[in-house]
């Protein structure tokens, strides 16, 4: 009896690991597939875009990319889009990765309470927040500029980037920064020489959420902009009035870029949820 | 207090004297915080209660309530919610399962898991914009199969309910991987023993969901919930690439408000009541769903 229940177990299990490759395939599709609807659109002949009904495989062109390109503002909203996240990601891993680094490390008092109030910042969405600053922001003169969207972003990641480093950072050991210092290190020496390479992956996780959400947001960068928009507040102001092409075209590059990102970080979100184990 | 720390504290704790170093290392994150984050709440406390004369008072109140519009966008945002959060929760499970089962490529199937991560809710909005659209990809498949003789208008302003389903698969499609790090995180953090144990008691793959991995993975769960409730407040973009102006949620009535009628008081109090409805939530996920804190932080 016992071997027989061991058999159909042993069955079972074989049968699970089918399903599981049936299922991850078919949530790849999934993900994948409308992505290649969009770059099918993106790169049709403008008239490809209109054709109806279309064909999976259209008429390849960059055509509609190049429309797009041309439009107004195109390329100048894209380079303040990537230097609103450089400066996003500098400044919340410039400010957050010590406020990680003390919560992971130390045992003070306010500790709990300042933890609590990080996490109760995510209760305020940019939504509470953008609208307020934008009144600010015309009063500090600094009202549709790549720095309010910055200052902004940097708000909006910090409290992650504090979050995720703590935990990052608790788990490298304490004994291998001890020893680095036994063995000569200053306290900023050994975590710069043990503590960070060691955290690295981890940290770089931060960083990369810090660049995605930035170069993604488009509320406060509509609502803190006018002139010089970045590229998704750009499309957002442009899209009741703009044809098809210009927001498939728009769309794909606004997709592109975190594409090639998120192949580089791969390993290093991954790496997001073992530090506990460290 | 001259016998040091108490026993049975933490190691760390027990050898570090902390002194000012703390507070130093946090000292610029409060400021920061403060000034974008306190002194923003307070100014915009100050709009909603402030009239376009700068009175105290219920006016801007009274003009919410009385927004063209305002109580569609709240339900809106709320059915979106109430479908958003069942059907999520599943598929990041099911992909966070996958992504921690080990198998062959499991680096390769969380890549593409997490490929959405980087894309702006305005691009999954014009993506799927392109499916929905009258002479879009669903059309042209429906078409093609037989199934439609024309075009069927998914994106009407007379189908509320469809445009907000379309919604639903976009914000399904687009945040499921901020979901899947966070219990990929976790399912990460279950030590291996407990499922060996349970195989060593012949337990089936869906006993050991219900019975090992869910239990275990319940804060995690929580969190998740939490942060998709917050998200799904703020849901924006999508719903301009999908509806156009034929359908509102709180997010766009605000940015409306102040892009278009220069209404900050009208934005804020907006602003206000979608930062009431993610707090209440939040409590609400704390309360009905508590966790037993062994561990510790």
């Amino acid at each position: 009896m016992k071997s027989r229940a061991v058999g159909k177990y042993t069955v079972l299990v074989k049968y699970t690991v089918l399903v599981k490759y049936a299922g991850a395939v078919l949530l790849a599709v999934w993900v994948l597939f409308p992505m290649y609807l969009l770059t099918a659109g993106a790169f049709s002949t403008q008239n490809g875009v209109y054709q109806y009904p279309k064909s999976l495989w259209p008429d390849w062109s960059t055509g509609t990319m190049s429309f797009f390109w041309d439009s107004e503002g195109v390329p100048a909203a894209l380079g303040r889009s990537v230097i609103v996240a450089a400066i996003t990601v500098a400044l919340s891993m410039l400010i957050g990765t010590p406020a990680g680094y003390a919560i992971a490390r130390y045992r003070f008092r306010g500790r709990n309470s300042y933890q609590m109030s990080i996490v109760s910042t995510r209760a305020f969405p940019v939504v509470v927040l953008s609208i307020p600053l934008a009144v600010f922001f015309l009063q500090w003169g600094i009202y549709d500029t790549v720095w309010a969207v910055a200052l902004m972003h940097t708000a909006l990641v910090l409290p992650f980037v504090v979050l995720i480093t703590s935990s990052v950072l608790a788990g490298v050991p304490v004994d291998l920064e001890e020893a680095a210092q036994v063995f000569g290190c200053s306290r900023p020496g050994a975590f710069w020489r043990v503590v960070v390479p060691l955290a690295f992956p981890g940290l770089a996780a931060a960083a990369s959420f810090a660049v995605l959400m930035s170069y993604n947001e488009v509320f406060a960068a509509s609502i803190l902009t006018i002139e010089r928009p970045t590229l998704p507040a750009l499309v957002l102001n442009a899209l009741s009035a703009s044809p098809d092409p210009y927001k498939f075209a728009a769309a794909w590059l606004l997709m592109i870029p975190t594409f090639v990102f998120i192949f580089i970080m791969r390993r290093y979100i991954l790496g997001f949820g073992v530090e506990r184990r460290l | 207090m001259a016998g040091g720390p108490p026993p049975g504290r933490p190691a760390a704790a027990r050898r570090r004297r902390p002194g000012l170093a703390p507070y130093v290392l946090l000292a610029p994150s409060v400021v920061f915080l403060v000034v974008f984050f306190i002194l923003p709440l307070l100014q915009g406390l100050r709009l909603a209660f402030t009239g376009e004369n700068g009175q105290w008072g219920l006016n801007t109140v009274h003009g919410l309530l009385n927004d063209p519009g305002f109580w569609s966008s709240v339900w809106n945002t709320l059915i979106m919610l109430a479908i958003i959060l069942p059907v999520q929760l599943v598929l990041a499970l099911a992909m966070s399962l996958l992504v921690n089962a080990k198998l062959r490529g499991s680096g390769f199937w969380f890549y593409i898991y997490m490929l959405p991560l980087g894309i702006s809710d305005l691009t999954s909005g014009i993506i799927w914009y392109s499916v929905f659209t009258q002479q879009g990809w669903l059309n042209s498949v429906l078409q093609d199969l037989g199934l439609i003789h024309q075009p069927f208008i998914w994106l009407s302003y007379q189908h509320q309910l469809l445009i907000i389903a379309t919604i639903v698969v976009a914000e399904a499609w687009r945040s499921t991987s901020i979901i899947v790090i966070i219990l990929v995180g976790g399912l990460q953090a279950i030590p291996r023993e407990y499922s060996e144990a349970a195989d060593v008691f012949y337990a089936s793959p869906w006993q050991k969901l219900w019975h090992v991995t869910l239990p275990l993975l319940r804060p995690t769960l929580r969190t998740a919930l939490i942060l998709r409730t917050v998200l799904a407040f703020e849901v924006f973009a999508t719903v301009i690439a999908l509806a156009g102006s034929s359908l509102s949620v709180l997010a766009t009535k605000a940015n409306n408000a102040y892009t278009q009628y220069q209404e900050p008081h009208l934005a804020a109090a907006y602003g206000i009541l979608i930062m009431l409805l993610s707090l209440v939530s939040t409590a609400l996920f704390l309360v009905m769903l508590p966790v037993r804190t062994e561990q510790g932080s």
